[in-house]
């Protein structure tokens, strides 16, 4: 076990694997390095030390008030997102031992979609206004995420618990007609709607303000704390059902916590970012690259890379056609899609 | 089942009766009320009296258009599931309808096509473009890929042009205005000169897919069986994907995205007819001009005097049935 550093804090003890360390670490100071540079680029160009300055109270006024104010929040947002999509992604990819489940592909993001569209137009007024706050519309998408989640599990599960399988196909269909009832409702509101509806269908962390980013952290952290318990039994559900079940755990059970941490994470992480697809289909996969797949060390890693994904996105949006904001959506699909089908091919027997 | 040929024969006689009563009910029914002699009337004596202009703008563009459309559709449908192997297998499961929205907003917001026939080409270039993608990657080596990889390429590659769509759309909210209505797929207030301009690609393929049904069967045997009875397996598969081209390209340039006809019609043809491509495929064409005609008519009651976008009707009858078919296994 030389891959192995035995770590003793008073009576416990644990088995510190090197490489997914070096890795782990590694990730945090490029996350680091990034969230710096990203923080000074844009209209008004920061040298990175000023933004450290900034940061912690030192800077400039105006320096304060673009990195503090207008920047930390949407790159917060970014990386929190991206982090709990790549949770979820790794999670699903686990239960349903196929590597190309994600929650964009099982359905979870278009039923965020629908409720938030729906919401959109339910609560618009005639001046175009809504005439509830707008800070409902998260809560909005994350029940639309859970009852989309609920519906889709549900059709999956026969006698035997739920067939991981199905439960991919039944995803795929149900989206595809949970995005025409998208449509049609777009259609018949107000064209404002529809083009507010746009942008968080493709998914973007412009305009982030602290509020959102305190409403969000508690949420992914405290999931995070209760997927850190369920991890060896993810590492369960990788060897099979007859295997599972032999080694005494309850597979059907656990299962289910799983999918539900799943659902949580993605549809907190699309109620605030909108729909950026993809990340959860490629951060878990970069992640086994590099540290194998053990769930201790894969979910951190894949937590980070998430993070990561979501934050060059966003860097790339804002800037590439400045003044123009693209969707970091539009980015993370645009390389998300070719990989996926690479990895279709990939995996082939 | 029908086994005979006699049976076979009557049943697509019934078939073609159903479409035109369901046609004839499409141009009576609806808001205003339009009686049979009026009808008559409109070709005989025009006087540009309000029925009579619904009848020839509205009531009879639609009737023929869901009726082509819907065959369209269900025939692609047909066999895009002979050729993949995929009971999965639509236009719209593997994103020949995104693909075709894409191209749409792509024209409007760059290259500044606002006409309706614009859309039409436009929508046929990103159907064939998406349908071409997806079918290559299905049959990529010796076996291609397995039914559920195969759902999942489409719907990946569906996926990425929605993106690339709301992208767009999300910093041209002109173009947005222009697409909004056609995005969402619908029967009515087509012209007829569109489907007219789209006809004779139809045309095509309809009659390539009458013919090409016999050595469909023999492919649907494996590979190696076909190839062992001296098939040109290549040639059958690049006549199916230009039949699917044509059929679902032509379906969605005149009528916009329209899910799960493609999806539904083959299976439902099958509880008539089996495997029999010979029989299916005809079959398929009569049930989806039925179900689309159908489904146009249910459209103007649900929410009178307003309409339920034609594309949502076929979701909702399209997605349950998607959902019996992938819980029942794919496997058979």
């Amino acid at each position: 076990m030389n891959n192995y550093v035995k770590l003793k804090i008073g009576k416990l003890q644990f088995l510190v694997n090197k490489k997914a360390t070096t890795v782990i670490l590694s990730l945090i100071f490029v996350m680091v390095a990034l969230i710096i540079a990203s923080l000074g680029i844009g209209q008004m160009k920061i040298w990175p030390f000023d933004v450290v300055k900034a940061i912690f109270g030192y800077g400039e006024d105006m320096h304060d008030l673009v990195v503090n104010q207008f920047r930390m929040p949407r790159i917060l947002l970014a990386v929190l997102a991206g982090a709990g999509l790549a949770m979820s992604g790794a999670i699903l990819q686990g239960i349903i031992r196929n590597p190309l489940a994600s929650p964009d592909i099982i359905g979870i993001t278009a039923g965020s979609a629908l409720s938030t569209v729906g919401f959109l137009v339910i609560f618009s007024d005639r001046s175009n206004s809504l005439s509830v706050s707008i800070q409902w519309l998260p809560l909005a998408s994350l029940i639309g995420a859970i009852l989309m989640g609920i519906f889709v599990y549900l059709l999956a599960m026969n006698r035997n618990g739920i067939q991981p399988v199905k439960l991919v196909l039944i995803g795929v269909g149900l989206s595809a007609a949970v995005e025409a009832v998208t449509t049609m409702i777009m259609t018949f509101g107000p064209i404002y709607t529809a083009a507010r509806a746009n942008i968080w269908l493709t998914g973007s962390v412009n305009g982030t303000n602290w509020s959102e980013v305190a409403t969000i952290t508690p949420w992914i952290l405290g999931l995070v704390v209760i997927l850190f318990f369920y991890t060896t039994k993810l590492n369960m559900q990788e060897l099979g059902d007859d295997l599972v079940t032999n080694a005494g755990a309850r597979v059907q059970r656990d299962r289910l916590i799983l999918l539900v941490l799943a659902t949580a994470l993605a549809g907190g992480s699309v109620a605030f970012a909108g729909g950026i697809g993809f990340v959860g289909l490629m951060a878990p996969h970069i992640a086994r690259r590099l540290v194998g797949s053990t769930y201790a060390a894969l979910l951190p890693t894949s937590a980070l890379i998430g993070g990561v994904i979501v934050l060059v996105a966003d860097l790339i949006a804002r800037t590439a056609f400045a003044p123009l904001e693209i969707p970091a959506g539009v980015f993370t699909s645009l390389i998300g899609a070719p990989y996926f089908i690479y990895l279709l091919f990939k995996t082939r027997k | 089942m029908l086994t005979k040929t006699s049976t076979r024969v009557i049943g697509i006689i019934i078939g073609i009766l159903i479409v035109l009563l369901l046609m004839w009910a499409s141009i009576v029914l609806g808001l205003t009320k339009i009686t049979t002699q009026m009808v008559i009337d409109s070709f005989t004596h025009y006087d540009q009296s309000n029925e009579h202009i619904i009848i020839q703008t509205a009531r009879i563009p639609r009737a023929l258009i869901a009726a082509a459309v819907g065959s369209s559709l269900a025939i692609a449908g047909a066999i895009m599931q002979g050729l993949t192997k995929n009971p999965l297998a639509s236009p719209s499961i593997f994103g020949v309808n995104a693909g075709a929205s894409f191209f749409v907003v792509l024209g409007v917001s760059f290259f500044g096509v606002t006409s309706i026939t614009g859309f039409t080409w436009l929508a046929f270039l990103g159907a064939a473009l998406a349908a071409v993608t997806v079918y290559a990657l299905g049959s990529v080596g010796t076996n291609g890929l397995t039914p559920v990889k195969l759902t999942l390429a489409g719907a990946a590659i569906a996926a990425l042009f929605s993106s690339m769509t709301q992208g767009i759309l999300t910093l041209d909210e002109r173009a947005l205005d222009q697409v909004l209505f056609w995005l969402a797929g619908a029967v009515q207030g087509r012209d007829l000169d569109l489907l007219i301009g789209v006809l004779p690609y139809l045309l095509i393929g309809w009659v390539v897919s009458l013919f090409i049904g016999k050595k469909m069967n023999v492919l649907t045997m494996g590979e190696d069986v076909a190839v062992g009875l001296g098939q040109k397996t290549w040639l059958v598969k690049v006549l199916g994907a230009m039949v699917v081209v044509l059929l679902a390209g032509g379906a969605v340039a005149i009528s916009g995205p329209i899910g799960f006809v493609g999806l539904i019609i083959p299976h439902v043809a099958r509880w008539f007819i089996g495997y029999d491509y010979r029989w299916l495929i005809p079959y398929s064409g009569l049930l989806g001009a039925i179900l689309l005609i159908s489904a146009d008519i249910g459209a103007r009651y649900i929410i009178m005097p307003a309409e339920v976008p034609i594309g949502v009707m076929t979701a909702f009858i399209g997605a349950p049935f998607f959902i019996y078919i992938a819980r029942r296994g794919i496997n058979e």
